[in-house]
């Protein structure tokens, strides 16, 4: 069987930069296992700028940012594989990857980094209603069959979900050559950020309507109208709100899941964010499983993932040098106003910073975040004017935490 | 004295920045916010990215942007030229497409590698 | 040239009928109005081997369904279609219910159908997360489930391989009686044939009357459905029922045989044949009556939610048999549930009682019953997909990574005697695109895959039936060398 000390699975932003930082932390025997013909994953089709402002200190789009991990990889001599689609990852941690070239093969791994990204929600997984009919699409496939194909799935869009796939979606098929008629949001605020409202928008003078939501499709083949309603604050349809719009295209950006089926037979525990849990190293429950980006949980920028890669990819390195010693665990969890919480656990005897991540519920004007040990609190501070789009990353030192045995991070209304 | 509103888009931050009718800044982060809300009441800029066909490859465009960002009213004359221009595989990150279009201080410019 | 039969429909019962009638020395030609067999109620229902334990005593169905489903282990091994003899589950959860789940037993006696009558403990034992007031039920153990989609489109794959001519996107459009022949008028061509058979499914009663003034008719009567992911572990493992209503079986809770989960149908007659709406209130309704047979259900699991447009016959029972004005022309009609269960039943019963009376019936030497395998890498050994892999590098390449499916698999769909030409088509033949996301990463490869098999543009590229083309236009002015 083919050993290796480190198989990254996913080629994408955190796959490499997990890769990158585990060989700049000593491991060189790694293998990248990416199922695309090109390393760099879904930033490819992001084919718009606002990526690296943190990591680079300026301003790149998707696939140049890709460009610049996917160099590194290269001169640094990692060993990757494309047109591969792991399979399985066993508890012993065998992974089994698939490829037109080397067909079947099992790889003893003695540290893996899942980074699979995540995948979208679906018209089935919303339940929306209608007739059955083409025409209805998600903001990122929308997306590749645009930016990679070079194709477009209509002329006339109307798009569901503020998130920040649908708002750049709605410039892209506009600047195409489409009439984008209006971005809908079932929520009473946006869950996209607020700079791509701006100048996917408002620069286009595209409507958005919150508190919206689609209550019908009408199409014999093609979608000919959908129908928006207004929705109460319990997210129900209010009766005799129905604005009839003609169109061919509705778009959906109604969310990321991350993409978890490789933990299936790991039997791990999955946290609030829908990603395996993992300690501060991002470890997950499995010794020697790392996984990080939105494979773990749905990141903003991609910058964050980077950053995340760089964990995962040091975490595997120090595992594979014996430098982590598994303690006792300091459970976080989310408390109010919190959706949830990254990491999941912490050793209480570890010497690593502690990044915690997390979203807010619900848009506050002005809020007071406090990470709290049972009534202790750890640390505290103002908000201003979080909301659902953006993740906080808010260091901890271990120093704060180390007797605590549960950390609940809390957002309240001030 | 009226103030007009804005959302900083330099970075993901997304400052609200206030300006008074004196051009007075407030709300905003860093320098770059000032220059970006000054640059948005008298010339609005923005960098526009898109694709350009590869006529060597089936069913393939390679992703280019404006190198420098281009005024807001200029951008869809700018996609005419984007969409009348192509390139052969393989392409290289910065690449020039079209250098001056529209007889703008820019170039278009691969942002994507195709073997 | 006059062909011997003319099948009008290619569902579950013009499949298996044609399939039937291709063991002997005829020429059978098969229309369909769509671009694939199996696509309208055959392929959105709640794919249920029923044992027929309920039908009315006397009745078609009440013959044909338990018949039919005693037919479906050998049909299934020929045909090579995934078939689990897992049973089905009737459940009580009120007192009031006994009387009728007595007469519900003296029904199944009368039908010959053994079932097995549990207490609530032994249905908890079976199935641990049936729902908490749930107070007993019966098992009937004959009865099980099957992927229709491979039902049909490898019925039909038979019985092309064994002579019969399938014409797509064909709709007839009259039909003269000509007393020894008919002569058929599509959208596409005339065809001259000595018998006709009417499995036209929802569209069954339109057919017939071409022939002749019927005293019966189609009641189109819609079920949603909501289909969830393959869970982990399993929620139920078989079909759970309520008691019977006039209504119908009731709304469900079932597992498939890829080991998803789905709940439904609602059952609403409707005017309209060809509405397959789905909406928010009859769903929420679903869903709670789903919650009355079994707890922990996990809703959040959703991937999908649909309709199927069943062929209600007004007779309340199938209408199968001649007209009145010619024994040549056979309607099998209003093949509503249990329909699927009944079809192998149907198609035998037909070529028996009506087409044996009408032509000489001989059966062919060279006739093989079986369809050449359809490779499924997820089922394979690894040395046997290593071999397949080898052979043909396709194999190799993983293109739905929620189902696992190869490019090979997809190839190897598109290289048989009923393609898909569809997204829709390749996804039911080999489940590319049926997982969680729902096609969201496999659609590119599989658009592209039918553009270059059939060299064709990416826009020509249909998502189901004709004209649905989900890419419409090249954003670009300029086009490739």
């Amino acid at each position: 069987m083919i050993k290796k000390d480190l198989v990254v699975v996913g080629g994408g932003a955190g796959g490499l930069s997990a890769a990158i930082s585990a060989y700049k932390n000593g491991i060189k025997d790694i293998l990248i296992l990416e199922r695309e013909d090109h390393l760099g994953g879904i930033l490819h089709q992001c084919i718009h700028n606002g990526f690296g402002l943190t990591k680079f200190k300026e301003e790149l789009t998707g696939p140049e940012y890709a460009f610049r991990h996917i160099k590194e990889v290269e001169e640094l001599g990692i060993e990757y594989k494309l047109d591969t689609q792991v399979l399985n990852i066993s508890k012993d941690k065998v992974v089994t990857y698939s490829n037109p070239k080397d067909g079947l093969v099992d790889v003893e791994a003695k540290a893996i980094v899942v980074a699979t990204g995540s995948y979208e929600r679906t018209p089935g997984a919303i339940m929306l209603p209608g007739d059955r009919v083409t025409g209805i699409t998600t903001a990122g496939t929308a997306q590749k069959i645009c930016n990679i194909t070079g194709y477009i799935t209509g002329k006339r869009v109307v798009i569901l979900g503020s998130g920040d796939i649908g708002l750049i979606m709605a410039r892209r098929l506009t600047l195409e050559g489409a009439k984008v008629v209006c971005v809908a949001e079932i929520m009473p605020y946006s869950n996209g950020l607020q700079r791509n409202i701006v100048q996917c928008l408002n620069d286009y003078n595209i409507p958005l309507y919150l508190s919206t939501t689609v209550s019908n499709v009408i199409g014999k083949k093609r979608v000919e109208k959908v129908v928006l309603s207004k929705v109460d604050e319990n997210l129900r349809i209010i009766p005799n709100t129905e604005m009839e719009i003609d169109c061919d295209c509705l778009v959906l950006s109604v969310g990321l899941i991350p993409q978890t089926t490789l933990f299936e037979k790991l039997k791990v525990n999955y946290g609030n964010n829908r990603g395996a849990k993992v300690d501060e190293n991002l470890m997950t429950e499995v010794p020697g499983v790392f996984t990080c980006g939105n494979a773990l949980h749905i990141h903003d920028l991609v910058d964050f993932v980077s950053e995340e890669g760089d964990i995962a990819g040091k975490g595997a390195a120090d595992y594979l040098n014996n430098k982590i010693h598994e303690s006792r665990k300091i459970t976080f969890s989310n408390g109010e106003g919190v959706s949830y919480v990254v990491p999941n656990f912490v050793n209480a005897d570890s010497d690593a910073k502690v990044n915690v991540k997390f979203r807010v519920r619900k848009p506050h004007k002005t809020a007071k975040l406090y990470i709290k040990s049972g009534d202790e609190v750890i640390l505290s501070r103002p908000l201003l004017g979080p909301v659902p789009s953006v993740m906080f990353n808010i260091p901890l030192t271990m120093d704060k935490i180390r007797n605590a045995n549960n950390i609940e991070v809390s957002v309240i209304d001030e | 004295m009226s103030k007009r509103e804005f959302t900083c888009i330099v970075c993901p931050r997304g400052c609200h920045i206030e300006v008074d009718d004196d051009l007075n800044v407030t709300g905003n982060s860093c320098p770059r916010g000032k220059d970006y809300v000054l640059s948005e009441i008298t010339n609005p800029v923005r960098v526009v990215t898109s694709t350009v066909r590869v006529k060597n490859r089936p069913m393939c465009v390679v992703s280019v942007k404006t190198n420098t960002a281009i005024p807001k009213s200029k951008i869809f004359e700018l996609m005419d030229v984007i969409n009348q221009a192509s390139v052969d595989a393989p392409t290289h990150v910065g690449d020039v497409v079209v250098d001056k279009p529209l007889g703008l201080d820019t170039q278009i410019v691969i942002t994507k590698e195709i073997k | 040239m006059k062909n011997d039969v003319l099948i009008i429909g290619a569902g579950v019962t013009g499949s298996l009928l044609a399939r039937e009638l291709a063991k002997y020395d005829l020429n059978v030609v098969v229309i369909e109005k769509e671009n694939d067999v199996g696509n309208v109620t055959s392929s959105a229902n709640s794919a249920i081997v029923h044992s027929g334990y309920d039908p009315k005593p006397g009745s078609l169905k009440a013959l044909l369904n338990h018949r039919g489903c005693l037919k479906y282990p050998k049909l299934c091994d020929e045909l090579d279609v995934s078939f689990s003899n897992c049973g089905t589950l009737t459940l009580v959860d009120d007192e009031s219910q006994w009387p009728q789940f007595k007469a519900l037993l003296e029904r199944s006696k009368e039908n010959g159908v053994p079932v097995e009558v549990l207490n609530a403990e032994q249905v908890r034992k079976l199935e641990p997360n049936v729902a908490d007031n749930v107070l007993g039920g019966f098992l009937a153990k004959e009865a099980g489930i099957v992927n229709p989609f491979e039902l049909v489109v490898h019925a039909m794959e038979n019985a092309v391989d064994n002579g019969v001519k399938l014409h797509l996107n064909e709709e007839v459009i009259s039909i003269k009686d000509n007393g020894d022949y008919f002569e058929v008028k599509t959208n596409q061509a005339i065809y001259e044939t000595k018998v006709v058979i009417n499995a036209a499914g929802l569209y069954s009663d339109k057919v017939a009357s071409m022939e002749e003034d019927i005293d019966w008719h189609i009641i189109p009567r819609k079920g949603e459905y909501i289909l969830l992911d393959r869970l982990s572990t399993p929620l139920v493992s078989r079909p759970i029922f309520p008691l019977p209503s006039e209504k119908g079986k009731g709304i469900l809770v079932a597992p498939t045989t890829a080991g998803n989960v789905f709940m439904g149908p609602s059952s609403e007659p409707q005017e309209d044949k060809d509405d397959y709406s789905t909406d928010g209130a009859t769903l929420a309704n679903v869903r709670s009556n789903a919650f009355r047979l079994v707890k922990n259900i996990p809703t959040r699991e959703t991937i999908r939610v649909f309709a199927g447009v069943r062929a209600t016959p007004s007779t309340h029972d199938f209408v199968i048999g001649p007209s009145k004005k010619n024994d040549k022309f056979i309607n099998v009609a209003g093949i509503e549930s249990p329909g699927l269960a009944s079809s192998p039943a149907i198609a035998e019963y037909v070529i028996d009682n009506f087409v044996s009376k009408v032509l000489e019936l001989k059966e062919k030497k060279d006739f093989n019953p079986r369809v050449r395998k359809h490779i499924k890498m997820k089922l394979l050994s690894k040395e046997e997909r290593n071999r397949l892999i080898k052979e043909n590098p396709d194999f190799g390449k993983v293109v739905c990574n929620c189902e696992t499916v190869s490019l090979g698999e997809i190839k190897d769909e598109l290289s048989r005697s009923v393609p898909p030409h569809s997204i829709k088509g390749v996804k039911r033949r080999t489940r590319a695109g049926f997982g969680r996301c729902q096609g969201g990463y496999c659609l590119g490869i599989v658009s592209m895959t039918l553009a270059n098999h059939y060299h064709i543009d990416e826009t020509e590229v249909d998502y189901d039936g004709l004209g649905t083309n989900l890419i419409i236009d090249e954003i670009k002015k300029v086009k490739h060398d």
